[in-house]
């Protein structure tokens, strides 16, 4: 069997990399599909863990921050058109106006 | 067991090398397609340990649903403004961003990379699962052991839902 360090460790390079990608691109939408990265990489991380501990809380746990991905995903992206709608293309270190 | 190994191999240098280019690409909708790459070699890796349907979940929420929503949204903010713009800043602040995020690689990798995890082992091994069936299993436990996450989780999904709308709206 593989042992499950392996996919932890996967899991962490996937997880620094979305950091990686949030800290140098200034493009707002590159930036939430970093963040998705490393919610996909922590439910890596937790998938084989339930693995090794040979239950299935870990799944379980996974699937309910997919679904917490999931509606972050719709909110985000409609703030993302109204952003859009006000600026013109969204870079994040242009928008620094915070009112209405 | 080698084919285990081959396949596993694979899916993580495609993960790792898609989530590379997905993060230095320039056009956003070459990022989104190398994300659901990224995506779907992630769920091969939920199939490789024995949890089938966190992986179809995968394939279905997150490559499915969210990427098709994001490949949206980019369709509709054009994409041609977008591409003008230099989206890569390289100065001292993407450099120091580099260094935090190899130090932080080093700080994970140092606490999963060991042999022996603390903690006690729950009663579900693989072929207790195969036994009593992977879906079911799962189904069971959302139902009873977690019944108010996963009601909890509905009521997140349809908040969601109503504050995409309000925000989404046009003023008048």
């Amino acid at each position: 069997m593989i042992p499950v360090s392996l996919y932890m460790l996967l899991g962490a390079l996937l997880f620094s990399i979305g950091i990686l990608g949030v800290l140098i691109r200034r493009d707002a939408i590159v930036i939430f599909m970093c963040i998705e990265l490393m919610l996909s990489a922590v439910g890596l991380t937790l998938v084989s863990a339930s693995r090794y501990y040979n239950g299935l809380d870990g799944v379980i746990v996974a699937f309910l921050g997919m679904t917490v991905a999931a509606a972050e995903a719709a909110i985000g992206l409609a703030i993302f058109v109204l952003l859009h709608r006000t600026y013109k293309g969204i870079k994040v270190d242009e928008i620094n106006l915070l009112k209405g | 067991m080698i084919l285990q190994w081959i396949v596993f191999i694979l899916s993580a240098l495609f993960a790792i090398f898609s989530a590379l280019m997905m993060i230095t690409r320039k056009n956003p909708i070459h990022s989104a397609l190398f994300l659901i790459g990224n995506f779907l070699s992630v769920a091969v890796l939920y199939i490789l340990l024995g949890r089938q349907f966190i992986a179809i979940a995968q394939v279905m929420i997150y490559a499915g649903a969210i990427m098709m929503l994001i490949i949206f949204t980019i369709m509709l903010i054009s994409v041609e403004e977008l591409k003008k713009v230099s989206l890569l800043k390289f100065g001292a602040g993407s450099v120091i961003g580099l260094v935090m995020t190899v130090l932080l690689f080093g700080f994970l990798a140092s606490s999963v990379a060991v042999r022996t995890l603390p903690g006690l082992k729950g009663g579900f091994p693989l072929e207790r699962i195969q036994e009593l069936g992977p879906f079911k299993v799962i189904g069971g436990l959302l139902m009873t052991k977690y019944l108010l996450p996963f009601e909890l989780a509905s009521v997140v999904l349809l908040i969601g839902i109503i504050g995409a709308v309000i925000l989404a709206k046009k003023e008048r």
